[in-house]
């Protein structure tokens, strides 16, 4: 079984604060992380890769950096890595991000699975994973908390909805994207870390995927951002003083003016 | 391609430099300078004060008469027989889009067994026209064959914009739908309006919340968002009128390669955040599981949700079900009592949609209190517990 895991590097906002004040973005020192939720699709893989035999390939389009990001993977045990990286990709939206992450998976051929994460903290789109499952004409399904091989050719998917959960029999080759429910990711090891620093990394280019110009990147996007601004401030938060019962007593009240439902 | 710096306007001050998340921007003495590191995520646009900074065009992708585009059309959520709310939060605002536009608001109904008085329901929060498909395939959800569906009267109807609700179901077969139509698609959007130009101008949070960003799909039809649930108001007129179509489509519309083998709903209603009206969430400062119980409590007199930082579920106080967060569930209540929560970024992004926020936490300086509406420095342990014997006796029930 051919495992591909499509993973992104994202800015860590850990560190991101909005000043109160002015309401600016406050940040020091940002450094770029694997997407968290990418690290339970790689354990997910991981998982299956523990019980059957299974070949695990990590995926990400990105700049040149994003290397790290793949290998901070890889020496988590995944066996092979592919970074997909050309100025041509810049500004990509995840249509066009599809389009190259299809390109690549149909590059590697013989591919049973694709695992994302639920979606990518910097944008929270959760669209890529979807998008390319329907450009490779494949099935797919999302918010995965449990992932059960059934036979050769089938996965039983557990899926998180808003009203509880959905038990689905999915054929292979299939698209899943993962919540943290599939298990807490594994520590690197001391064997794959070594591994990960020699490992030689493919990087493909437009070329490679045979991709015209206008189809990726900027270019191949069909969104476009015309303005970017801070958020509105809140209005004025309201600091209620006095003894504890004298706040609660205060609270109660301006919460039954507000007209708050339960209360 | 990188952001564009007009270089007339540019006055060298740097505020880029520190907003760029890629630092792709440097300073030299007479200049910026932006390397290949730029991904064009647009932060620094915004930031500039002189207008310095702008984004490159999207391209025109190939041709298309967007003139034979035309309505507006949402979405209806349906699951075991109901409407979800944000459908008709949905109409309200399609409504104002459509009547913006001069054109139809039509929505869309997908389901089995589906009772008649729904697509009534529908054209009293807006509707001019309901789409109602029902068949034994559409009984249970799957992006497949909903996906399909409405793809296939997409083709046949051609509306300009498609709206439909950030719920798990949206959010799943949407990109689907969009991917199908080769369109572009907006998430979790929190503002709509329409341009001067006509275009749909799709608002929504980015960077874990710290920047809204305006997202527009100049050329290709239809323009498609999904919208956070609870940020809409519902708009129901009773006498309104409209009519209701049952199109047939293509059987291959309904053939299906993902079998649905069990739905179970949730049983503990208090996991249900989304649709939650008001959440009482806990976080570390509760320093142990059974403290939970107050804030269950207090959940429970005033009909709420409980809810959980994501300190408090990695101590293993409450199922992971209950977070809320960048990792958990983003929710938008009409009240959110975090309580011993610090307000870290990743928190604050699941819930700063709320209506009214309040705050208790014994540190003065937690972050918390940036977002909150209502602050309370306090030691829960004390004001937990004389707040709810507030309600109770007014209640009459001490
Ligand atoms: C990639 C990533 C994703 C994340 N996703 C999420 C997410 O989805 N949701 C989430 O919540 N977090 C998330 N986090 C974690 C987040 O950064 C914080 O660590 C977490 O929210 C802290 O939880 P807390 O506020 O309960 O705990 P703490 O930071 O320990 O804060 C406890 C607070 O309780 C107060 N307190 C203590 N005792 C009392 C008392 N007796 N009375 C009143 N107040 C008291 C303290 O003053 C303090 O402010 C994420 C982190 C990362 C890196
Ligand atoms: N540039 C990328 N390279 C590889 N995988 C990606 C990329 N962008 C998104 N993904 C995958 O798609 C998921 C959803 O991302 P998003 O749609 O951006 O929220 C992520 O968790 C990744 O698994």
């Amino acid at each position: 079984m051919h495992i591909v895991v499509c993973i992104k590097q994202v800015p860590d906002t850990k560190n991101v604060r909005i000043d109160p004040d002015t309401h600016t973005l406050v940040r020091q020192g940002v450094e770029s992380i694997v997407n968290p939720f990418d690290f339970f699709a790689v354990e997910a893989a991981l998982k299956i890769k523990d019980e059957r035999d299974a070949r695990v390939t990590v995926l990400t389009m990105g700049p040149p950096q994003a290397e790290e990001a793949l290998r901070e993977v890889l020496s988590r045990g995944v066996d092979d890595a592919v970074l997909l990286s050309d100025r041509a990709f810049a500004g990509s939206d995840t249509w066009a991000t599809s389009t190259t992450l299809a390109a690549a998976i149909r590059k590697l051929g013989d591919v049973d699975l694709i695992l994302c994460g639920k979606q990518a903290i910097d944008g929270d789109t959760a669209q890529v994973g979807p998008e390319t499952a329907t450009m490779l004409n494949i099935p797919y399904a999302t918010f995965a908390k449990k992932i059960e091989p059934m036979d050769d050719r089938h996965l039983k998917i557990t899926r998180q909805t808003d009203e509880g959960v959905e038990v689905w029999k999915v054929p292979l080759p299939a698209l899943v994207t993962v919540i943290k429910e599939v298990g807490e990711p594994r520590m690197p090891s001391l064997r794959h870390k070594m591994r990960a620093k020699k490992a030689s990394i493919p990087l493909w280019g437009i070329q490679d995927l045979g991709l015209a110009p206008e189809s990726v990147g900027l270019a191949g996007s069909y969104t476009q951002v015309v303005r970017v601004f801070s958020p509105p401030r809140r209005g004025n938060r309201l600091m209620i003083q006095g003894s504890v019962e004298e706040q609660a007593e205060r609270l109660y009240r301006l919460l039954k003016e507000s007209k708050v439902p339960g209360l | 391609m990188k952001v564009l710096v007009d270089r007339q306007k540019c006055t060298v001050c740097g505020v880029c430099v520190d907003v760029c998340p890629f630092s792709a921007i440097t300073l030299t003495e007479t200049s910026i300078e932006v390397s290949d590191a730029c991904t064009l995520c647009g932060m620094c646009v915004d930031t500039c004060e002189f207008g310095a900074l702008s984004l490159p065009d999207v391209g025109a992708g190939p041709g298309e008469d967007l003139s034979a585009f035309r309505g507006v059309w949402v979405y209806a959520e349906w699951r075991e027989g109901l409407i979800h709310k944000v459908s008709y939060e949905l109409l309200s605002e399609g409504r104002k889009l459509a009547d913006k536009r001069g054109v139809p608001l039509c929505a869309v109904l997908l389901g089995h067994g589906l009772d008649g008085t729904l697509a009534h329901e529908l054209i009293a929060h807006g509707a001019d026209v309901v789409y109602v498909v029902d068949r034994p395939e559409l009984a249970h959800f799957t992006d497949e064959v909903y996906g399909n569906v409405l793809v296939e009267l997409i083709r046949e109807k051609r509306p300009e914009i498609l709206l439909a609700g950030a719920t798990s179901m949206g959010r799943s077969f949407i990109p689907r739908v969009a991917a199908c139509l080769r369109t572009g698609l907006t998430a979790d959007c929190t503002e709509l309006d329409i341009s001067p130009e006509g275009l749909l101008l799709q608002t929504r949070p980015a960077f874990g919340g710290n920047v809204m960003a305006t997202i527009v799909c100049p050329h290709r039809r239809p323009q498609m968002a999904t919208v956070r649930p609870k940020v809409m108001k519902p708009v129901k007129r009773d006498g309104r009128t409209g009519s209701v179509e049952s199109p047939t489509l293509p059987e291959e519309c309904f053939r299906a390669r993902i079998e649905v083998l069990e739905v179970i709903p949730e049983k503990d209603q208090t996991a249900k955040l989304t649709e939650a009206d008001v959440i009482v969430s806990g976080g570390r400062g509760l320093r142990k599981a059974e403290n939970f119980a107050i804030i269950e409590e207090l959940a429970q007199l005033v009909r709420g949700a409980v809810g959980a930082s994501r300190g408090a579920v990695d101590e293993g106080w409450i199922p992971p079900s209950h977070q809320v967060g960048q990792t958990g569930r983003t929710v938008a209540p009409s009240l959110y009592m975090a309580v011993g929560i610090a307000g870290a970024i990743q928190h604050v992004v699941g819930m700063q949609g709320s209506n009214v926020i309040v705050a208790v936490n014994k540190d003065p300086m937690a972050p918390i209190f940036d977002v909150a509406t209502y602050g309370v420095v306090a030691d829960l342990f004390d004001f937990i517990p004389a707040f709810i014997r507030k309600i109770r006796q007014d209640r009459g029930e001490l």
